[in-house]
């Protein structure tokens, strides 16, 4: 019993920071060991701070990979005890699939050709795109869109929610423009010509703003991969 | 083993039937073994166009399902030795012929002409379809209005995405100089830069075009015609020479550019 106690420590260590706690668990037993032990040692200390703030609660699995499951049962557990509050999980290990999907969402997606009316053009990450949109015609992306050409048709750019995303064209004359849920689309009026870069940005959360390119280094610093 | 060459638009009522005529009339004016193939089954017009019409016995339903053998159903020009014309049947609809039949007409045509042309329907179904199956190389015709050219571009888009066809080539009909100079209809280079193919020629709007379309007789057959001088022209590009635009008035240096544009294709 003893022994087991002793062992059982290794699992899970505790530490307290000024933001609240950090739970290190240890990345090389059964999970189930590692449950175990966290339940003993909350429910030790549970009994000291009966009476305090909620503390928010960060969980280090090291090199450990969790299920939802897993996730869900590690929540459980903290949130029983009634002033804790799980900040985030960390991990050092991704599945494949998050990876692969990382990798889609995080990559420039580059296209050479004209995009038509009729035609969908949809990209999970950034997109350049090397040609013309033509009326009529649709890209989507799940990040920015870069139109390296006349952008004569839609752009949906942040497609899944991006409000940051910015849409870029050498000529911009769209029929409509779409960052994440909002909408927008030229005046009526047929615009005057002019033949600068121009880019396309939500301002203040609230309505799509078109400006010359060079803003981007200022508003999006992010743009920038280097 | 000739050439198909499907023309199509999209959009009805751009002159599809009559650049069909006119090529095709042209190209047999050069001397060259052509066949035309009317696949608009339903809503026929190429043989009232060419003025064939009372001569039709069979047509490319009547192939398709084996009632005829094809060299029955075609029809000689009254013109040309070496023109001829497979009709498309009234009577029925688009879905009466299959694109796997179509190519097998086409094929088989191929052997004995050296220019097989395919007049398309408007649309983008079975008709459609059914006319691009056989085709090698295709001709988007347009006239200056943005629907039409809203159209061409869908088009294009389809024709693309086809394996066995070749980079679809343009033809601008309709062009009415005054307002095209005025700015109040879209320009040659404005098209062009929009489909961004190349272009295959232009045709202004002649009042000759539609009477000569009434008699049955192709006005490619007027010398005096401008927009006869146009399809020959065309048609002259079709065979590979190297023909300038024709400028439509006696303006100097409107279609500058779109001359260039096809000095640099080739």
């Amino acid at each position: 019993m003893a022994m087991a106690q002793k062992q059982s420590q290794h699992y899970v260590t505790i530490k307290g920071t000024k933001d609240g706690l950090n739970l290190i668990l240890d990345d090389s037993c059964a999970f189930r060991d590692v449950i175990n032990d966290l339940d003993d040692k909350l429910s030790a200390r549970h009994i000291q701070q009966t009476e305090g703030q909620t503390v928010t609660v960060t969980i280090k699995v090291g090199n450990r990979y969790l299920t939802d499951e897993q996730e869900d049962s590690l929540r459980e557990i903290i949130q029983e005890k009634q002033n804790l509050e799980v900040d985030r999980i960390d991990s050092n290990v991704i599945s494949r699939d998050e990876a692969e999907e990382e990798r889609k969402r995080t990559t420039v997606k580059s296209v050479a050709r004209t995009v038509r009316s009729g035609q969908v053009l949809e990209v999970e990450g950034d997109l350049l795109l090397i040609g013309d949109v033509n009326p009529g015609g649709t890209v989507m992306a799940g990040g920015n869109i870069f139109v390296m050409g006349t952008l004569r048709g839609i752009a949906h750019a942040g497609a899944y929610g991006n409000n940051d995303a910015v849409i870029t064209a050498s000529l911009l004359k769209p029929s409509q423009l779409r960052i994440a849920d909002l909408i927008s689309r030229p005046p009526d009026q047929t615009g005057i010509a002019d033949a600068e870069a121009e880019c396309a940005y939500i301002k203040e959360g609230t309505e799509i703003s078109v400006d010359r390119v060079q803003i981007l280094t200022k508003i999006r610093p992010n743009l920038t991969r280097l | 083993m000739g050439d198909a060459i499907v023309i199509t638009s999209g959009k009805g009522g751009v002159g599809k039937t009559t650049t069909t005529a006119n090529i095709g009339t042209a190209l047999a004016l050069m001397g060259k073994k052509v066949c035309l193939v009317d696949t608009d089954i339903g809503l026929r017009n190429l043989d009232v166009v060419m003025g064939l019409e009372n001569r039709i016995i069979y047509d490319l339903v009547d192939v398709a399902e084996g009632r005829c053998r094809l060299h029955q159903a075609l029809i000689k020009d009254k013109r040309f030795e070496a023109l001829y014309m497979l009709p498309a049947a009234q009577t029925k609809d688009k879905s009466a012929v299959q694109p796997k039949e179509m190519k097998k007409i086409i094929e088989e045509l191929k052997q004995d002409y050296d220019y097989v042309l395919i007049d398309c329907p408007a649309g983008i179904e079975q008709g459609f379809q059914n006319a691009i199956a056989g085709a090698d190389k295709s001709v988007v015709v347009t006239t200056p209005e943005t629907s039409a050219v809203r159209d061409a571009d869908r088009i294009i888009g389809l024709l693309e995405k086809e394996e066995g066809i070749e980079a679809p080539k343009l033809v601008v009909n309709r062009i009415r100089n005054h307002m095209m100079q005025s700015g109040e209809m879209l320009d040659v280079d404005e098209i062009v830069s929009i489909l961004a193919i190349d272009l295959l020629g232009i045709v202004g709007d002649d009042d000759t075009v539609i009477r000569a379309s009434n008699k049955g007789e192709p006005i490619a057959l007027d010398p005096s015609s401008k927009a006869s001088i146009a399809y020959r022209n065309i048609a002259r590009r079709i065979l590979g020479e190297s023909v300038p635009l024709l400028s439509l008035q006696e303006e100097k240096g409107m279609f500058k550019k779109v001359k260039k544009f096809f000095g640099m294709r080739s």
